[in-house]
């Protein structure tokens, strides 16, 4: 089993963390295509590599983001949100 | 025992102790220390089981669980392994995969049949007639398989452990033992696991004679027992490495479940069989086999051997053979220039005859097919002679050609192997962080140097740990020379040359295999299945490897070689089953229904009451006399399970109108209202009511079975979006009922402060006030279409309240009711419950909720989806469907298809099979055009045969909502 570090609570398994996703801008709604809109809301690139996630831990309700190679497996860094990044 | 060797330096058995054990209905004894195998072949049976396909006699070969020859059972355990199971006072044991016993098993005949049983030909025979399928089938399961499972058995709870350290060592030999030392020197926390029975690995039966090494390691076993900060696990097998070092460990009783902060893999090299005729009869066995048959278990398996030898190791193993009293008739040396280390003249020395440059091409069976007579030894490629070749006369052979590092877990734990022509076998050339393999393993071969490379490891492992800052030496150089045969397969003609002893797979098997094109290792592997036997191709793989690259002209690397997974050996599947840990809660009000006889039932992690037990009343029934209850005077139902989460603070109503589809801004303090929640393609995935309690105090419900995800996505949104807003999951602490029905408001008004009256207290009104003298916050609510109330008050205070409205509601004949009553009466009133009458992929507008969408907001989540869809036709859309009045026929489940001119056109999403109503009514997914009520539909039954119904319009009970709001 996976250990992850949560930035507020350290290092984890796995078990405690939800997935959230990619890390991706939202679009603004207003002036986009539908099919833009449709891309953004049913593609993902898959593209191996260092790819940005939400993970989210389960017993603290803390979201946070995990840098994380696709094709080791392995997490670079985590750190929380900013609201400006 | 007769024969037992006197006792030898090192032995494990312990002659003191003597055992009674049965095997194939005869009586036996044996000693404590000894495996089953050792046993039996201790009073000179050979044949220990029948092979997997062609029922061929089998003895041991490895005598280290390498392969899986000696299987048995005592009728509760299916597979007990004759090379590691300590044999046990009292077993009664049968051989697996016979009929009619061992030695006469009936199915000794299919091997006369193997020409008709090429490769892959399960893949190609019994397919035609089609009908004669099964009765193949069921032959063939009865020939192959080995042993049978015991359905009678009753399962019994295996504990699950866990365990941490820093380092952990795998595999307790000579490195093994050094790197546990090494790293427990330095303080950190060592475990030290041991597949066999005690520690020693290869020092126990490669050096038993040599007394030096037997006291050395005896001393650095008992340095090791001193070390507080030290575990020594034996008889324990590390199973599988997963992902940060966290690894399975399994021993007789449990599965434990370790963190590692480093691993030291020390598993050794297993030595690898030689291909030629016969190569499987009893009394062929590894050189080590047999050295661990003399210095483990004081055992002489044979009087006269020959030895094929390609190594040193082999010429150990001869001098073992005379210093037990066994004559050595040969031996077979692949390499044309012979030992060239002072082992060869030693065994020369003894007049031990040497053929070098000469290969075994067949053991040549006894008459009874039990044993051997003789080997037939000639000179290496050259068939011509091997035909007449020399018969050597001998009723046992040694076969020591060549080593392969036990690399299962390594390659599991990311560790990389290159096949290098100095060694001729594979190497790791990269390990990932923190796993260090030292060793024979890591083509280390002298015994001094292996101890040496098992410190260096250690003192690595340590380091990585961030405990320890030594300087630690370079690791010492791996063998110079090779040992290992590049290619020990001597193919005979029309004698069966074994490959994988598990599978019966002979050398033909692969020719004819990649003639059909199975040219990669993977295809190879599936086709043949080669190595999928219970030995997971210990024995087997390498050999596959080689003949596959010769096949294709290849190098061994670019034929490369299969995935090793989970588990190195088999494991009792009682190991791995348990109980998950599934968070269980209950309601403030649980005891008291247990009390009324309540049915439970799991909501998600939610016990629920799904209805009481009246009397001898049957299920429908009650649920059916609850809800008329409600409609006709007054019932209760604890909704303690809802989502209750508050949003505050100066940005709560922009966050609700950004995940809410409906407008909040305008909403009056003291007022509540429905709200639909989607996600970003415009799919339903909420629904509650959000209650305004002040300008910036919101209280929102949300289902049972969702509010924990939506509370996150709220909190991710809120921080996204960087509101000014404090969000708390409310759900645990606080308790909710609803009194329901006509009566509720009588019922309610002398236990609270509130004023209760339709004018101060409207329908979609919400206040805060007192219950039973508890702060409570209560709602006018409609969900099952009456007059209601919900009262929410803290957790601690729940049961009360409840008891408390309970009896208050007796004068009106109150009743409790449950989830099932609940659903009833909401489906009459056309409600529908997210994730139930919804799925996946349901947008408002197809289930009626366009209503509830705010025109020209600014944005919410889904909006923008949302758009796409109102520009298109629906697909389908939620309707009501009833059976007539009193209709007695079978009814459709939920999720039962709608079928129309032999299409799909929808389907059930909710049914009631008895409602107050007096008709079975349900609410369905079906195509636009199949929504004008009236509109006759067919459902398939889960049997196949079709109900109609009848759409109608929605809801069937009260259309103008009068009742709620009274």
């Amino acid at each position: 089993m996976k250990i992850l570090t949560c930035p507020v609570n350290g290092s984890r398994p796995i078990q405690e963390f939800s997935y959230g996703g990619e890390v991706r801008a939202m679009p603004d709604p207003k002036g986009i295509g539908d099919e833009a809109w449709a891309d953004y809301v049913f593609n993902r690139s898959g593209e191996p590599g260092i790819q940005r996630e939400w993970w989210y831990h389960i017993a603290s309700n803390t979201w946070f983001i995990a840098e994380r190679d696709t094709i080791s497996d392995e997490f670079i860094r985590t750190y929380l949100w900013e609201a400006s990044a | 025992m007769k024969y037992r060797l006197p006792a030898q330096p090192g032995e494990w058995i312990d002659r003191t102790q003597e055992l009674n054990f049965r095997f194939e209905g005869a009586a036996f004894t044996g000693f404590a220390g000894d495996v089953i195998a050792s046993a039996l072949m201790a009073h000179g049976v050979q044949l220990l089981g029948r092979s997997f396909k062609y029922h061929r006699p089998r003895g041991v070969y490895s005598l280290a669980g390498h392969d899986a020859n000696a299987m048995f059972s005592d009728g509760t355990h299916t597979h007990w392994r004759g090379d590691s199971v300590l044999l046990a006072q009292g077993m009664d044991l049968r051989a697996v995969n016979t009929i009619g016993g061992l030695k006469g098993d009936r199915l000794n005949f299919v091997e006369r049949f193997s020409r008709f049983m090429p490769v892959g030909f399960y893949y190609k025979a019994f397919h035609r007639p089609v009908w004669a399928f099964p009765f193949y089938e069921k032959q063939t399961r009865k020939i192959a398989g080995l042993g049978e499972v015991n359905s009678a058995l009753l399962p019994t709870a295996s504990p699950k452990d866990y365990a941490w350290c820093d380092v952990l060592v795998v595999g307790g030999g000579a490195a093994g033992l050094e790197a546990a030392w090494a790293a427990g020197e330095t303080g950190v926390r060592v475990m030290l696991v041991e597949e066999q029975a005690r520690l020693g690995g290869s020092l126990a039966w490669q050096h038993g004679r040599n007394l030096a090494v037997q006291q050395a390691c005896g001393e650095l076993v008992a340095a090791l027992a001193g070390m507080a900060n030290v575990e020594i696990r034996c008889a324990t097998m590390a199973g599988g490495h997963y992902a940060d070092h966290w690894v399975a460990l399994f021993d007789a009783v449990r599965m434990t479940k370790l963190r590692a902060g480093a691993v030291v893999y020390t598993p050794g090299a297993i030595e690898q069989p030689a291909v030629f005729g016969h190569n499987d009869l009893p009394g062929v066995m590894l050189g080590s086999a047999f050295q661990r048959l003399v210095h483990l278990y004081a055992i002489k398996p044979c009087d006269r051997m020959v030895v094929l030898a390609a190594n040193s190791a082999a010429y150990g193993v001869a001098l073992d053979m005379l210093a037990a009293g066994v004559e050595v008739a040969a031996i077979a040396d692949l390499r044309p220039d012979g030992e060239p280390s002072v082992l060869g003249e030693e065994v020369a020395a003894a007049g031990v005859p040497i053929y070098r440059g000469h290969a075994v091409y067949e053991a040549v069976p006894r008459g009874d097919k039990g044993g051997l007579r003789g080997a037939v030894v000639a000179p290496v490629d050259d068939a011509i002679a091997a035909r007449r070749g020399e018969i050597i006369a001998c009723d046992g052979l040694a076969v020591s050609v060549g080593w392969m590092p036990n690399a299962a877990l390594l390659s599991q734990a990311g560790v990389e192997f290159s096949y290098g022509q100095t060694l001729e076998q594979l190497t790791p050339i990269a390990q990932p962080d923190g796993v260090f393999v030292a060793g024979r393993a890591r083509g280390v071969y002298d015994l001094a140097q292996q101890r040496e490379d098992g410190r260096v490891a250690g003192y690595m492992a340590a380091r990585y740990t961030g405990q320890y800052d030594g300087e630690v030496a370079a690791a010492p150089q791996t063998a110079k020379e090779a040992h290992s045969h590049p290619y020990p397969i001597f193919p005979h003609r029309g004698k069966k040359n074994f490959v994988d002893f598990d599978e019966d797979l002979h050398l033909t098997d692969f020719a004819n295999a990649h003639q059909e094109g199975y040219d990669s290792i993977e295809l190879l592997k599936r086709y043949s299945t080669v190595g999928m036997g219970p030995s997971q191709g210990k024995l087997a793989n390498m050999n596959a490897v080689r003949i596959l690259a010769k096949l294709n002209g290849d190098s061994i690397n670019d034929t490369g070689s299969t995935t090793s997974r989970p588990f190195y050996q088999p494991v009792p599947l009682g190991h791995l089953a348990g109980r998950r840990f599934h968070p269980l809660r209950r309601t403030s009000s649980h005891e008291w229904h247990r009390g009324h006889d309540a049915e439970f039932y799991h909501a998600g992690d939610w016990y629920r009451p799904e209805y009481y037990h009246h009397g001898d009343t049957q299920r429908d029934e009650c649920i059916v006399q609850e809800a008329r209850q409600v409609r006709q005077s007054l019932g209760i139902i604890d909704v303690g399970t809802l989502g209750k989460l508050m949003v505050n603070g100066p940005d709560a109503v922009e966050l609700l109108e950004r995940l809410y589809t409906g407008r909040f801004k305008k909403l009056a303090v003291g007022r509540y209202r429905y709200g639909v929640a989607l996600d970003e393609r415009g799919v339903v995935i909420e629904d509650g009511v959000i209650a305004r309690l002040a300008e910036d105090r919101f209280y929102v419900t949300a289902t049972s079975g969702g509010a924990d995800a939506f509370y996150r996505e709220m909190l991710r949104w809120a921080m996204i979006w960087d509101l000014d807003v404090t969000l708390s999951n409310a759900t645990g602490q606080l308790a909710a009922l609803n009194l329901a029905g006509p009566h509720s408001r009588m019922a309610l008004a002398p236990l609270t402060d509130l004023d209760l009256s339709p004018e101060a207290f409207p329908y979609l009104g919400v206040r805060e006030g007192e219950v039973c003298g508890v702060r409570a916050l209560v709602m006018r609510v409609g969900f099952v279409g009456e007059l209601g109330y919900e009262v929410h008050v803290p957790a601690w205070e729940g049961e009360r309240v409840w008891r408390a409205l309970f009896e208050a509601g007796a004068e009106w004949g109150v009743r409790p009711f449950g989830v099932e009553a609940q659903r009833l009466l909401r489906l009459e009133k056309g409600h529908l419950i997210v994730g139930h009458d919804t799925d996946a992929l349901t947008h408002p507008y197809e289930v009626g909720l366009s209503w509830a969408i705010g025109n020209n907001k600014r944005f919410f989540v889904g909006q923008r989806s949302l758009q796409v869809y109102a520009e298109r036709d629906i697909e389908r859309t939620l309707v009501g469907v009833r059976w007539p009045e009193g209709f007695k026929g079978a009814l459709p489940e939920e999720c039962n298809l709608i079928i129309s001119g032999g299409r799909m056109v929808g389907r059930m999403t909710s049914l009631a099979s008895a409602s107050p109503l007096g008709y079975p009514l349900g609410m369905a997914f079906v195509e636009p055009d199949m929504g004008e009520p009236g509109t006759r539909v067919e459902v398939r039954l889960d049997a196949g045969v079709m109900s109609v119904a009848e759409v109608v319009a929605l809801p069937f009970y009260d259309p103008d909502d009068e009742r709620q709001k009274l």
